[in-house]
């Protein structure tokens, strides 16, 4: 920017980072798609969080959103379809130095690798997951998914889709240890970036689903919610999702909600009239498996051959 | 009460009368089989460490049962404990038994099944069933006897039971350390040396606890003492150097922890659970981290995100496991990342015998994965190679930048063999994680054109950034589609295994370098192999071994040493179609896998002599098939 990055005098940091620093190759996704957003918000988070490139690491499957990686100027692996979650439980086991956040989308969270998510859930290692839930399966050509509507057509089902479709929220908040949950939307940035910021800053597992549009495959899915805000149930709280107030009153469907109650989060999540936007639910202080798997990191080698020859002594005869 | 010696016992003597001096041996095959929880195995485990220290020869191998409590009395609930001792080193479990203790009729009904007897095996059989309450076990019980004797076993009826029952409560938890005292006399065993081994095994339990063991097993010796009129004598060399006894799976683990691995991530399957259940309960003290995944794809991703963040990470799993890890490990491949995955085999397809041996997913470890995914296959033979294969392994993984299969088997996991003490070294552990910057400019795949190797980058490193991907990619790492960039990044990886072949040597051959017929053969298998070829070879057949422990690049010169033979066969614990079947054509005929393998890669028309019986091959079985082919050569 403006080539201030060499110079301005000494109280520039040692170093800075400017948000082309997080910016990689030109995103071949779809003009008009959701995923476009959620990279900037991203990148714009990195940026402000002053994230080191080589200590940022993004994990993904396999999908549209799923390319996300290869669009950041950080570490990224982007890996099997529905795999993403245990990688990034991997990278962060023994690494709790590096920031993770994990790309995915609805059939990769909510399909293939389900029972993964379940479990990611449970163990709460500290990563911001984004669900980029556009109700269709797009790089393979509009497929159901598990949370394409009863009714919504695809080529898997032409006659539209025979049954009803999983609440993403739901799930996650009925998992043993869940510890973070919210929904975004991509087409009102500053809520998306709040959203996000949250889900970096929780110490903890941090799920988001961001509703995303896909012009390509579903415009009619989130189109009527775009132009009909009344369809966003805007959730305010003190601990919730903090946006400027030129943001939040554009939605004049607004509900008081206490992110820490769990069976009003659960409520919400049900809501059959409107997409729930915010904090639905948090509780920081969750128990987290990476503080376990990281333990043991600053054996000395001494100790550990140590620790392996008693253990011989134990197999002497 | 007196004992009637049973007619058995007067064979026993080349004249016919009971031998006044132990007998001498030069090797003897043990078993204790009970029902599930009758302690057998514990009694068995003992018996070998005993012996080892005594400095016999010894192989013990686990008798299990699929279920954890089958009903009581039936005969694939056999549990249980095979012990071989020998005057020298012992490389396999053997043949037939000598000498069988059984807790009840119906479980050596078991062993029979599984080919454990011979006429003239010595059975020491519980006595309680002849005056059980119910009369069908009474009569089972009677019947069963008649059939033993009629099949030639030398039966002698114990009062195992009524023994135990002055000294403990329930017997059922006493009846193996008595058992063990009577072996201790049978074998003539130094009975201090049973004492500490004893209290080792038990040091963790009440004082109590290890007292009335202790007595169980003094009783035992005592009674066989006064009512049996036979000893064996087995001769023993106590090692100088410092030994351990361990099984293969106990091994791996502790090969593992020696080989600096930071990351186990496993899923629970039989036969490979045990070497994890041991590192859950240790590799904490060596700084490392053992996660139970949610299922086996969970497993080795988690294993994979780890490495990629550069810890060392393993995956132990079985047969079923690698099947669901397959995409995984294409990943690995792919990206070139480094992982040791090692797979304790079982038997296939499907769930198949999940307790028994097989050697059946070495073609599935070579090609599993659609597409090419070229990696380096190893298979440790005895049970120090499992340990110092994991150091290999993983030296192999981080060199050549992909997962390294480690292939092990049920007989491998639950045998236990003496061997001596591993020197562990810290130059072994894997080294720390490199944070200094990446060279500038260098991309993520800088693959040397002749070796196809090239250094990774890790998160944290500057310069180094780059997106590890499982599409096909350029040295950047960026995906790419061109035909060319496809073809060009398949050698790169295909070259790795040339480039390791090339640091290989020439296998050694067993006995002689050149003969009638040589015999191939691959992990557990060897001790089997190398007795049966001892054997024939004595009698001046000109027959040799060859033994491989790399598969995947396969070891040099094998065509020039096939070519010293007239004839060359492999011998697997894995299915072919027999030769000799004339339902199949020989063009249709399908062979053992690593005959498969020899044959495309030697264009030696090499034939294979497999099984799958659910147990290790057996010495004899092999040279009875020796022997048939040298009469056809």
């Amino acid at each position: 920017m403006y080539g201030l990055k060499q110079d301005w005098g000494q109280r520039t940091p040692p170093r800075y980072f400017f948000l082309e620093d997080y910016v990689s190759d030109v995103p071949r996704w779809c003009s008009g798609c959701g995923d476009h957003s959620v990279l900037g918000a991203l990148q714009r988070l990195a940026r402000d969080e002053q994230l080191a490139p080589e200590k940022t690491v993004v994990v993904s499957g396999i999908g549209c959103s799923s390319r996300l990686p290869h669009y950041m100027k950080t570490y990224g692996f982007h890996g099997l379809h529905g795999r993403a979650l245990p990688i990034a439980c991997g990278v962060r086991s023994r690494r709790p130095d590096l920031d993770v956040f994990v790309i995915t989308g609805d059939g990769d969270c909510c399909a293939i690798g389900t029972g993964h998510w379940i479990h990611a859930i449970r163990y709460n290692m500290k990563m911001a997951v984004m669900l980029l839930d556009n109700n269709i399966y797009g790089l393979t050509k509009k497929q159901t998914s598990p949370t394409t509507k009863l009714k919504g057509r695809s080529n898997t089902h032409p006659d539209g889709s025979p049954l009803d479709p999983i609440n993403p929220l739901s799930v996650t908040l009925s998992v043993a240890n869940v510890s973070f949950v919210a929904q975004t939307i991509d087409w009102n940035p500053p809520h998306l970036y709040a959203t996000l910021q949250a889900a970096h800053r929780h110490p903890g597992f941090a799920f988001v689903r961001v509703l995303q549009r896909c012009p390509h495959y579903t415009p009619e899915v989130f189109e009527p919610v775009q132009k009909d805000r009344s369809l966003v149930l805007y959730l305010s709280h003190k601990k919730g999702i903090q946006v400027d107030g030129a943001v939040s009153k554009l939605f004049k469907n607004q509900a008081e909600h206490d992110p820490s109650n769990l069976a009003a989060a659960r409520a919400v999540a049900e809501r059959a009239d409107a997409y729930p936007i915010g904090l639905l639910y948090q509780k920081p202080e969750t128990p987290r498996y990476d503080l376990l798997s990281a333990r043991g990191l600053d054996t000395p080698p001494a100790a550990r051959i140590q620790a392996i020859n008693r253990l011989l002594d134990s197999f002497q005869i | 009460m007196e004992l009637a010696v049973a007619e058995g016992l007067h064979r026993i003597g080349p004249e016919g009368h009971l031998p006044e001096h132990p007998q001498p041996v030069d090797q003897h095959i043990v078993e204790i089989v009970s029902d599930s929880g009758e302690g057998a195995q514990t009694a068995g485990q003992l018996f070998g460490s005993i012996s080892a220290r005594m400095g016999n020869g010894v192989w013990t191998v686990e008798i299990i049962p699929a279920e954890i409590e089958p009903p009581p009395r039936s005969r694939p609930g056999a549990s249980g404990n095979r012990i071989r001792l020998g005057r020298t080193r012992v490389t396999n479990s053997g043949d037939t038994a000598d000498v069988m203790v059984a807790f009840n009729e119906q479980v050596l009904f078991g062993r029979i099944d599984s080919g454990a007897l011979r006429p003239g095996s010595r059975v020491f059989m519980d006595n309680k069933w002849a005056t059980d309450p119910q009369p069908e076990i009474r009569q089972q019980y009677a019947e069963a006897l008649e059939e033993f004797r009629k099949r030639g076993y030398l039966v002698q009826e114990i009062p195992l039971e009524e023994e135990c029952k002055r000294l403990v409560p329930d017997p059922r938890r006493g009846k193996n350390m008595w058992t063990l005292g009577l072996l201790c006399s049978l074998y003539q065993r130094d009975m201090n040396i049973a004492r500490e081994e004893v209290k080792r095994v038990f040091s963790k339990k009440k004082t109590d606890t290890l007292e009335r063991n202790w007595q169980l097993v003094q009783a035992g010796y005592e009674w066989a003492n006064t009512h049996l009129p036979l000893r064996y004598q087995i001769s023993a060399t106590p090692s100088a150097e410092p030994t351990v006894v361990m099984n293969g799976n106990q091994a791996v683990a502790l090969g593992l922890m020696a080989a600096g691995i930071d990351v186990v991530s496993m899923y629970p399957i039989t036969p490979a659970t045990s070497a994890t259940h041991y590192l859950a309960g240790v590799l904490e003290r060596a700084g490392g981290f053992i996660h139970q995944a949610e299922d086996e794809i969970a497993a080795v991703n988690f294993a994979i995100g780890a490495s990629y963040a550069g810890r060392t990470a393993a995956t132990v799993t079985s047969g079923p496991g690698l099947a669901l890890k397959t995409e995984a490990l294409g990943l690995a491949v792919m990206a070139e990342i480094p992982l040791v995955v090692v797979v304790v085999q079982r038997g296939g397809p499907s769930t198949g015998l999940p307790t028994k041996v097989e050697q059946g997913d070495l073609l599935a470890s070579m090609f599993g994965q659609p597409g090419d995914a070229p990696k380096i296959v190893m298979a440790p033979s005895t049970i120090a190679e499992c340990f110092e294969f994991m150091i290999e392994a993983r030296k192999l993984a981080e060199t050549y930048r992909g997962p390294v299969i480690v292939l092990t088997d049920a007989n491998l996991a639950t045998g236990q063999q003496p061997f001596p003490r591993p020197d562990v070294q810290e130059k072994d552990l894997a080294p720390p994680i490199p944070q200094s910057p990446w060279p500038q400019g260098q991309p993520p795949y800088a693959w040397d054109p002749v070796t196809g190797l090239s250094p990774r980058p890790i998160p944290g490193q500057l310069n180094g950034i780059h997106v590890v991907t499982g599409l096909a990619h350029d040295e950047h790492s960026h995906v790419a589609y061109e035909s060319g960039t496809n073809q060009r990044s398949s050698v790169m990886r295909s070259r790795k295994l040339a480039t390791f072949f090339r640091t290989l040597r020439p296998p050694k051959i067993y006995r002689e370098p050149e003969g009638d017929l040589l015999v191939v053969g691959w992990g557990s298998t060897r001790g089997a192999i190398e007795e049966a070829v001892d054997r024939v070879r004595d009698e001046g057949k000109r027959v040799s071994a060859l033994h491989l422990r790399f598969l995947s690049p396969l070891e040099p010169g094998l065509r020039e040493i096939f070519s010293r033979f007239k004839k060359v066969l492999t011998v697997e614990i894995n299915y072919s179609d027999d030769g000799r079947d004339e339902a199949v054509p020989p063009e249709a005929r399908r062979y053992g896998q690593l005959a498969w393998l020899l044959r495309g890669s030697t264009l030696v028309d090499v034939d294979c002599w497999t099984r799958v019986p659910g147990h290790p091959l057996q010495p004899s079985e092999i040279e009875n098939e020796l022997r048939r082919q040298l009469d056809l050569a």
